[in-house]
Parts: C-alpha cells; sequence; structure tokens
C-alpha cells in the first residue's frame, strides 16, 4: 500500500523533494505538500483505494506523513 | 464593553473624518485603548489581562467599527496577533513573560504577514531564517504592506523555516522595536481604510532562536488567524454597515416629520437594508460564537478548528460579509441621496462606503472562493 501512497503523492503532492527519498514517517507538509495539494492527494487516494474519507478526518494531521495515511486507509478499509 | 463604547463615540467619532482625510493613524483612540488597559482584553486574568474571549472582543470590533473603522480595524488585527501567542506559544518561556510585559505596557503588536512576490498566499514564503551559531537569528523580509508598522511596538510575521526549507515550510516569529528597522517603499494613499497607515516596507530583523514559535505557521493560521481575522474583520464590517444604517434611519425619520400622515418612499428602501443588515447580523454572530465554543473545548476543538468543514465555514463568513457590507452601504447612500454624498451633511456615508470596499480585498475574494472550491471537492457534509 505504502508504494501506491508514495506513487500518488510524487504525482499530485508536488512535493520539494523526491518522495523515494521520504521516510515513512516524514513530514509531507515539511516536504513542500501545499494544502491545496493536499486536496488533489486526497481524492487520488479516495479514487485509487476506492473510499471515502469521512468529514472527521480531513484533517491536515490526518495526511502528515506516508504512515499516518496508511492508518487512515487501514481504518476505513476495516469498517466495510 | 461600557468603556469601549464610551472610546467610541467619544474619542473615535470625532477624529475619524480627520484620520480619513489626512490617512494618518488614529492615534488620540488607540492611547484611550491603551489607557482602558484594552490591549490585553484577551489576556487571561492571571496573566494580568481582562480575559475577554472571542465574542466580547468581537463586540468591541463592532462598536469602534461604527465609529471609526481605521480604529477598529488596528484594535482587530492587534487582537489577532496577542490571541495567535495566546493559543500557540504562550508555553514557550518567551512568550510568557512576553505577554505580561504585553499586559502590563500595552504594547501594540503588528503583523508583516505580505510579502513581495508571493501573489498574495500567506501560507507561501521567500525570505527565510539565518540562524547563527549563537542562538540567534537574522530575518530581512520585503513587506507590500505593513498596517500601522511605523507605530507598531513588536511585529509578528511568518518566513522559511530556513534557506532550505520549501515556501510552504513556514515559522512565525515575534520581533520587538529594538529588534527591527523599517524602510518605508512607498505611501498609503488609499480609497478607504486611510487610518491603518500600511505602507510597503523593507523588514530588517534580528532576534534570539527562543522567539520563533514552536507551532509550525501551517496549524496557527487554520487554528487562530484565519478565524480570529474572519471574525473580527466582519465585525469591524458590521460596525461599518449599522452606522451607515443608522444615517440613513435618521435621514428618514426626519423626512417622515417633514410630512407626517404619508410614509416616504425611502422607508421602504429602510426597510429593505434593514433586512439585510439583520441577515449579516446574524450570521457574523452566529460564527463568533460557535467558534468562540471550540476556542474553549480542550477536548474536541482543535481537532474541529483544523477541519475542513470549519476552514469552509469562516472563508463562507469572510465573502458574504465583505459583500454585504458594500451592498449596505450603497443602498443607504441610495436612500440618503445627496445628503448622503456631501461629505460635510450629518448623513454622510462616503466614508463608510469606501471603508467597506477594503473588505472584498483583505486577502481577496477570488482567492477565498478558489479554496473553497477545492475543499468542496472532499467535503461529504456528514
Amino acid at each position: 500500500m505504502s508504494d501506491q501512497i508514495r506513487a500518488i503523492l510524487k504525482e499530485h503532492g508536488r512535493l520539494a523533494v523526491d518522495v523515494a527519498t521520504l521516510a515513512d514517517d516524514s513530514d509531507l507538509y515539511q516536504a513542500g505538500m501545499t494544502s491545496h495539494a493536499s486536496v488533489n492527494v486526497m481524492l487520488a487516494l479516495e479514487g485509487t483505494f476506492d473510499l471515502e474519507f469521512p468529514d472527521r478526518m480531513l484533517r491536515r494531521d490526518v495526511f502528515e506523513s506516508i504512515s499516518e495515511i496508511r492508518n487512515a486507509i487501514d481504518e476505513l478499509s476495516k469498517g466495510r | 464593553m461600557d468603556t469601549v463604547a464610551r472610546i467610541a463615540r467619544e474619542v473615535a467619532a470625532p477624529f475619524a473624518d480627520e484620520v480619513d482625510r489626512q490617512a494618518r493613524f488614529p492615534h488620540e483612540s488607540i492611547e484611550a485603548l491603551r489607557k482602558a488597559r484594552l490591549m490585553s482584553a484577551l489576556v487571561p486574568r492571571d496573566r494580568g489581562g481582562a480575559g475577554c474571549g472571542m465574542e466580547e472582543l468581537a463586540a468591541m470590533c463592532e462598536i469602534l467599527g461604527q465609529h471609526c473603522a481605521s480604529s477598529a480595524m488596528v484594535f482587530a488585527m492587534h487582537h489577532i496577533q496577542v490571541a495567535s501567542i495566546l493559543r500557540h506559544a504562550i508555553t514557550q518561556p518567551y512568550y510568557a513573560k512576553y505577554i505580561a510585559e504585553l499586559a502590563e505596557k500595552q504594547y501594540l503588536i503588528a503583523s508583516a504577514t505580505s510579502e513581495v512576490g508571493i501573489g498574495g498566499e500567506m501560507r507561501t514564503s521567500i525570505c527565510a531564517v539565518e540562524r547563527d551559531a549563537h542562538g540567534r537569528f537574522k530575518l530581512d523580509k520585503d513587506c507590500s504592506t505593513i498596517s500601522y508598522g511605523a507605530q507598531a511596538d513588536d511585529i509578528l510575521f511568518q518566513a522559511r523555516r530556513d534557506a532550505q526549507a520549501p515556501s510552504n515550510d513556514q515559522i512565525f516569529v515575534l520581533v520587538r522595536k529594538n529588534e527591527f528597522t523599517l524602510t518605508q517603499k512607498g505611501a498609503w494613499d488609499t480609497l478607504g481604510m486611510r487610518g491603518t497607515c500600511s505602507p510597503p516596507f523593507m523588514l530588517n530583523s534580528q532576534g534570539e532562536v527562543g522567539q520563533i514559535f514552536e507551532t509550525p505557521f501551517a496549524d496557527v493560521t487554520s487554528e487562530t488567524q484565519v478565524p480570529f481575522s474572519h471574525i473580527l474583520w466582519s465585525n469591524v464590517w458590521l460596525g461599518i454597515a449599522t452606522a451607515a444604517v443608522s444615517r440613513a434611519r435618521a435621514f428618514v425619520r426626519q423626512q417622515a416629520r417633514a410630512k407626517p400622515g404619508t410614509t416616504p418612499p425611502t422607508a421602504l428602501r429602510l426597510a429593505e437594508v434593514s433586512s439585510l443588515l439583520q441577515t449579516m447580523r446574524t450570521n457574523v454572530h452566529d460564527v463568533a460564537s460557535e467558534c468562540d465554543a471550540l476556542m474553549r473545548d480542550e477536548k474536541n476543538g482543535t481537532a474541529a478548528l483544523s477541519s475542513i468543514a470549519f476552514a469552509l465555514k469562516m472563508n463562507n463568513l469572510k465573502v458574504s460579509s465583505s459583500q454585504l457590507v458594500v451592498q449596505i452601504v450603497h443602498q443607504t447612500l441610495l436612500i440618503c441621496g445627496i445628503m448622503g454624498y456631501k461629505n460635510d451633511s450629518k448623513v454622510a456615508v462616503g466614508r463608510h462606503l469606501r471603508d467597506a470596499h477594503s473588505a472584498a480585498l483583505m486577502v481577496g475574494n477570488d482567492r477565498i472562493y478558489a479554496t473553497n472550491a477545492s475543499l468542496l471537492l472532499v467535503l461529504k457534509d456528514d
């Protein structure tokens, strides 16, 4: 799953650094992801993983790092 | 609150036209607010302040806005900065000490959030912190505008974390009067809000690393700067609208007295504008009260304040009240006719109309609509 998340970040995250150089817990905002880019990342994640982030999860910290994103997706997939 | 009402009426109002005409700082009203110890209105009592909440402060902005919009806007902008320190940096020793000093000496804080070359996007910086090996930093910023920069004691502003950081990895920092120099780079000769004295400046500063907020600017923006700005500004605009409607009411009453028994045609327009004013007032108060509750909610407040739903609501408030204020004041001009158009008349609304037009530009409405458009792509309303 991390590879898919990384691919999405590479395409939509508009990061200032190569996503391959980031650790799973690196701060994506410090790596240059803007709030606008994070919206595109959310949309791509929803499309790729066929899920919808509920409003309570649409917070900055939920998309802060690759591992946080993975936790969020895990949580949503479990509920199905 | 009575004190603010008195200052607004007796100090801000008599100088409002002069402040506007000369585009000079409303130092009489700010001095009076200082003497009444209102620059620390938001500071909790145990830290030497008045312990007011956001709703009380919003009401103060409205009352001041009824009499002198420039004084009200300076007061509002100062408190947005105080609120940011209180919510995000008060646990840092430097700021605990600073707030105590602010409460004692009634400092005025300006903000330098604009920068030449970023196109009005506050969440982007070009300037960057340069740290040295002795725990000090140097920071220079080319600002397209700093409101009351020349009159402020201290300045709060954002910059990139360091020279390598991407443009949106920003920190927030306060520099004190003896730590910065401002070089004015242009004039402040504007349509309205002339007393805020907001020309472009080159800001050169230095300080201790302990002055840098530990909380990233991104969080300070979403949890405090945006909600406080949009709510306090909206209250200033509500004050402008209320004052203009009150002049229109005086005008219509006068017409009615001249011909008892017939309702003047302007009364219909007055009824119309009074409904608009009520819509604006209800919206502004409703959002302020919701935000106040979230700010006090220690358990779930932060999560709610940083949610997309809340950002959308705050942006909607700004856009709608900045449009309503212009619409309302414009209507009052139509009611008062030539008497509203004449600057020396008792029901003049020219200054109100010019001040009102600043509302749509303080963070451009189109930029806010663009943000909301993108937020709505992911928000589900569940």
